[in-house]
Formats: C-alpha cells, structure tokens, sequence
C-alpha cells in the first residue's frame, strides 16, 4: 500500500512546478496554467487526506475538493477574460508590459 | 454456474487457469485475462463498426430514393471492405508546417473517446466492462476527450477551414453538453443511482414513458454532441468544405469517420440504456445473456436508425442559430425540466403507479408546451421587430 | 514494492514531468496540451485514492471545461503567441531558486509530522463514497452551505467574465 508521504511529496513537487511557472512565464496564459497546476496539488493533498483519515465517512476532503474545482473554473474563466480584455486594448498579453500602473 | 448463465466469468475463470497452469502469477494472470477481454470486445466493436458504414450507406440510400452500394458481394456487402483497402492504400499524408505528433495523435483520441464508453456499456446483466458507480459522468468525460481530439485536429492541420470547423465544433459540444448533463440526471432522480446496470435494472417502466421531454433533449444533445445534421455545420461542405478533418487522409481520414459511426451507434445504444430499459424486453434477458446482447444492440440500432432518420431528413441550421437555440431554449427548458421532474418524483413517490406515469406524462407535456409556446411568443415579437416595418410597406402598396 | 507502489511511481513521474513541460514548452497550445496530460494523471492519482467521483470530475471539469477554454484563450491571443523570444522573464532563476526551496520547506516540515508515513485502511465493503459525499453536500449539519456560496460564486463568475470580455463597440 502506498503511503500518504508519497502522495504528499508528489503534491509538494507539482506545487513547486505551478509555482515555478508562476514566476518566471511572461505570457499571462502560462501564468495561470501554472494557477491550474498549484490548484490540482493542493486537490491532490485534500483527497490524500480524505482517504488516509480514520473517519473515512466525514467526507470533507472530497468537498473541498470539489469546492476547489468550482473555484478554479471560476478562476479560469474571469482570469481568461480579463486576459482577452487586455489583449484588445494593449495588444499584448506578456505579463511584463501591462505595466501601466507602474511608473 | 454455468456457461449459458455466465459466459463472461466462466470464460475468464477458465483462461486465468490456464494461464496459472503455465505458471503465471495469478494477479498477472488476472490483468493479462482483463486486457485479452478488451481486445476482443475492441475486436468486435470493430467489426460491428464495418458493418455500419455499409448500414448507414444503405440507409441514406433509402432515404434518398437510390439503392445504394450494391455490386460487390451480395447486397453490397463486401463494400466496405473494399472501402477500407482503399483508405489504406491511399498515400499518408501530412501537411507542411503541420504540428506532427498532435496531428497524428488527433484521430487516435477521437476513436479512443468513443471506444472508451463502451467499458460501461452494460451489455448484459451479468456482462460489463466495469460496474462504475459514477458511470454517467464518465459518459460526459469520454466526451470531452472527444471535444479535445476536434480542437487539436483542427488546429494543428494547419488550414484555416479546418481551425474554423474545430471551432465551430467545439463551440457546439462544450455548451450541448448543458442539456444533455442535465437530461442525465433524469434517469439518475428515478433510479438514485448514476451506475448504468442499476439504472437498468430500475426500469421496470421505460424511462421514456415518465419522461419523453427528458429523453427527446437528450437526444438532440446527443446529434449535437456527435456533429450530425442538423448540427453538422463544423463539415459544412458549401463553406468549409469538410471542417476540422480536411488535412486528413487515408487510414487518419478512416478513423475519424468510423469513429463518428460507432459514436453514433453508441449513442442510440446509451439513449436505450437510459431512457428503453437497455438489454431489458419482458424478461427475456433473465433466459439467456446471449439474448439480453441482442435485445441491447437491437434496440441501439433502432437509437441509430433515429439519428440517421434525423440526420438525411433535416437541414444544416447556421452557427448563431444553434447556440442561440441551445442557450436560450434548450438549456432553460433542461433546468425547468429537471426541477419539474425531481418535484413530481417526490410528490408522487408514493402514489399508485398509474398515477404516477399520468403525472409524470402531464408534467413533461405541460413543460415541453408552455416552453413552446413562450419560444413562439418571443420569435413572434422578434419576426415583428425585424419584419414589421417591411409588412406596412406591402400592406400599403 | 508491490503493484500498486509501482503503478503509483509511474504515475507520478507521467504527471511531474506533464507539469515540467506545461510550465518550459515555449508553443503555449504544446502547453496546454502538456497542462491536459497533467491533469489525465491527476485525475489517475485521485482513482488510486477510491475518489473516482473526484476522478471523473476531474475529467469533466478540468478537460473538457478549463483545457478547451485555455486553448481558445490561447487562439484568440494568437498574434501574440511569439514561439520565438524568451519565454520567460530575466528572473528565471530567481523563480526556480523560490520554488526549490518551496518543495525543500514543505518536504521538511511534512517530514516532521507524525502522521507523514501513515498507511491507508482498506475500504469497508460497500462503502459507498459517492452517495456519501452526495449526502455531505447537501446535508444543513455537513457542507450545504459552502455548495451554495460556491454556485453563488460560479455565477458571480459567469456574469464578470461575460462583462468583462465584452466587446462594446
């Protein structure tokens, strides 16, 4: 059987990566991929939890998970737009050069 | 238990020993007997799935007042073999400045996407790929690997027809799939379960005599979702001339259109699971499982038989009109429906039976009325805005 | 090591290594197409862990519903795909400096946890997780209220990002 540290590292990892890509992508698009990856690791972590507690029938892991699920489509699909919002008006979606509050 | 009772289990029980007596490991043995039953039954849906070319060619032909193929073999039977040499033979081709591997695996994933739902297709009640308690979703998963396979077709062709056609395709699939999830979960509130054998087992009445709005949106969801007419506008050939698929040749070529075949097929076979009681007629699935599979591909092919009526008698409607008839007729009366549906369940959840198939019948002719009449009203007023001042010049004429 | 720790090992480094080329491919529909892969393997990761509720949902949503929707946001920004220049900013090893030590920080704190190398029950028979999880969804002692502030949300999103990408000519 496999052990929860398992699961947990592999969240840690995946967590990492989306964090990474947060970081360092330029193109607003990459930016929230990597939104999406740090979202399913911390999905990953709540059903490990679920299904490694003792009270398997309190389900509260998989409802925040499916919780998480609503909030990442709800995430997507404003952070989308606001993307194709900027890409008409400045005609760039490279994060770096919509640097109009800066100055 | 016996072959006749269940050949399945028999069957592998048999081979894992055989293979045990080989010396294997019996949880090898297990998963080797597991994919030798994928194999065949990828094999005979394979088979099946020549054998609707020729249907669906014969059919169409009826429709259209033709004969249909008819030279090789006796009724044409052999056509489509010869078909498939042909696609084989055909050069290969691939595109210039075309996303090599994505065009390749693009018609790998749309045949994947449908032979996939067959592993829930409860062929008899003792034959299945999986008893998935979450079967219906998986339905809708399956899908989306499908609406996947047309966007990466269509975009790494490298052809501009082809990324219109994908996304148009797209479009289409991503917000039919409202209705028919929501039609879904009308089988789901009669059965309380979403495990397909359990959703047939519960059908002592057909699900279609409680529920025929249910089962006629689910329907059209279901063309829409396969890309048939009248939704067929992602291949229109006057303006697109074949859509997403049009880089495709030979064998690739084959393989999106078989897998639209057997899409179509598995569907008619779903709508009879879900809304005909599947492989139940009578009892007579309980005589053999043998027999319980024919009553299941029969009643599919008839599910089939409607989706080809439907697909060569109606015409391509344009894009706007689809998704506007999707988003603002479809999908509110979905919702309605299935409010109105699980209300009447619970209200008449311990009434006589008569009483409640007549309820449940009321309820969905009273809904599929007041919606249409409501869609009436609101393309009157809309004829008269755009039409109105058009009809006063002619009336004063 | 048995069959489900290898099944486990494969799966995780199909899906770390998705991950990897989603966050380094430079063509973003190659991203997004690695990002749909990753979440294939996620959603293989939550059916080891008996949530094949979650596992299907994983499908629906995040493939057939984010994917598609990160492809198109990926189409229609297409001028500005630029395969060519720099993918990333010039603090690139700044980023991966953060991250390395992210995982090494929470590798240690978890590996300091009691419960880190806990194993597994098996499921009772006949557990049924999804009718369960059905219950706790709808029920005013478990999780009612979270639902509905989460379709309020949905919704809330739905009208934003309708307003928001609006072209008003």
């Amino acid at each position: 059987m496999v052990p929860l540290s398992w699961y947990l590292t592999l969240a840690a990892a995946l967590f990492s990566i989306g964090l990474f890509g947060v970081l360092v992508r330029r193109n607003a698009v990459a930016i929230l991929l990597g939104v999406e990856l740090m979202l399913n690791a911390v999905n990953i972590n709540l059903v490990a939890f679920w299904r490694y507690s003792d009270a398997l029938t309190s389900m509260g892991g998989q409802v925040f998970a499916i919780i998480v699920f609503a909030v990442a489509a709800a995430e997507v699909s404003v952070g989308l737009a606001l993307v194709i919002s900027a890409y008409r008006r400045r005609n760039t979606v490279i994060a770096d050069e919509l640097d109009m509050l800066k100055w | 238990m016996s072959f006749w009772n269940d050949p399945l289990k028999v069957a592998a029980d048999w081979l894992e020993g055989v293979f045990m007596g080989w010396g294997m490991d019996s949880v090898f043995a297990h998963v080797l007997v597991a994919f030798l039953g994928v194999f065949l039954l990828i094999a005979l849906l394979m088979v099946l799935d020549i054998f609707l070319v020729w249907i669906e060619r014969k059919v169409v032909a009826r429709f259209q007042d033709r004969l249909g193929p008819n030279r090789v073999g006796p009724y044409g039977l052999i056509q489509p073999f010869a078909d498939i040499i042909k696609l084989i033979i055909k050069e290969d081709t691939t595109p210039g400045n075309a996303d090599k591997v994505v065009y390749n695996l693009a018609p790998i994933l749309s045949m994947m996407s449908v032979l996939i739902l067959w592993a829930i297709v409860p062929l008899a009640p003792v034959m299945l790929g999986t008893d998935l308690n979450v079967g219906v979703l998986f339905l809708i998963a399956a899908g989306a690997i499908g609406t996947l396979s047309i966007i990466m077709a269509g975009w790494s062709s490298n052809n501009k027809f082809a990324l219109i056609g994908g996304f148009r395709q797209v479009a289409v699939m991503v917000s039919f799939e409202v209705p028919m999830l929501t039609m879904l979960l009308i089988p789901v509130i009669f059965s309380g379960s979403m495990n397909m054998n359990a959703i047939i087992q519960d059908q002592d009445i057909w699900y279609f005599l409680i529920s025929p709005l249910g089962a006629l949106i689910f329907l059209i969801a279901a063309i829409a979702e396969l890309g048939r007419a009248p939704f067929d506008l992602a291949e229109g050939e006057s303006e697109l001339v074949s859509g997403f698929n049009i880089e495709y040749s030979g064998m690739k070529f084959g393989m999106f259109y078989a897998g639209e075949l057997l899409h179509a097929f598995t569907f008619g076979g779903f709508w009879s699971i879900l809304f005909f009681g599947g492989y139940r007629f009578f009892g007579l699935e309980q005589v053999s499982p043998f027999l319980a599979i024919l009553i299941l591909i029969i009643k599919a092919m008839l599910g089939y038989w409607v989706i080809m009526w439907v697909k060569y008698t109606m015409m391509r409607i344009r894009i706007d009109q689809m998704l506007s008839f999707n988003w603002k007729f479809l999908t509110p009366l979905s919702f309605v429906l299935l409010l109105v549906t699980a209300l009447m369940n619970a209200l008449l959840a311990s009434a006589p039976t008569w009483l409640y198939i007549v309820g449940m019948i009321l309820a969905n002719v009273v809904t599929g009325w007041a919606a249409l009449e409501i869609a009436r009203s609101a393309t009157r007023q809309e004829r008269e805005r755009v039409e109105g001042p058009k009809q006063a010049a002619e009336v004063s004429h | 090591m048995t069959g489900a720790q290898i099944i486990f090992i494969v799966v995780a480094l199909y899906t770390l290594g998705s991950a990897l080329m989603v966050v380094t491919t430079r063509n973003l529909i190659h991203a997004a197409l690695w990002l749909v892969s990753t979440l294939f393997g996620v959603a293989v990761t939550y059916a080891l862990m008996n949530a094949n509720f979650i596992a299907v949902v994983q499908v629906v949503v995040y493939i057939g519903a984010i994917a598609i929707l990160f492809i198109f946001a990926v189409m229609l920004t297409r001028k500005d795909m630029r395969d060519s220049g720099p993918q990333m900013n010039k603090n690139w090893w700044l980023g991966a400096l953060v991250a390395v030590l992210v995982f090494a920080g929470l590798a240690f704190m978890l590996s300091g946890w009691s419960g880190f190398s806990k194993v597994a029950a098996d499921l009772p028979s006949g557990f049924d997780s999804v009718s369960l999880l059905g219950e706790a969804l709808v029920s005013p002692q478990a999780y009612v209220l979270p639902f509905e502030v989460a379709s309020v949300l949905l919704l809330a999103a739905l009208v934003g990002a309708v307003y928001v990408a609006f072209n008003r000519k």
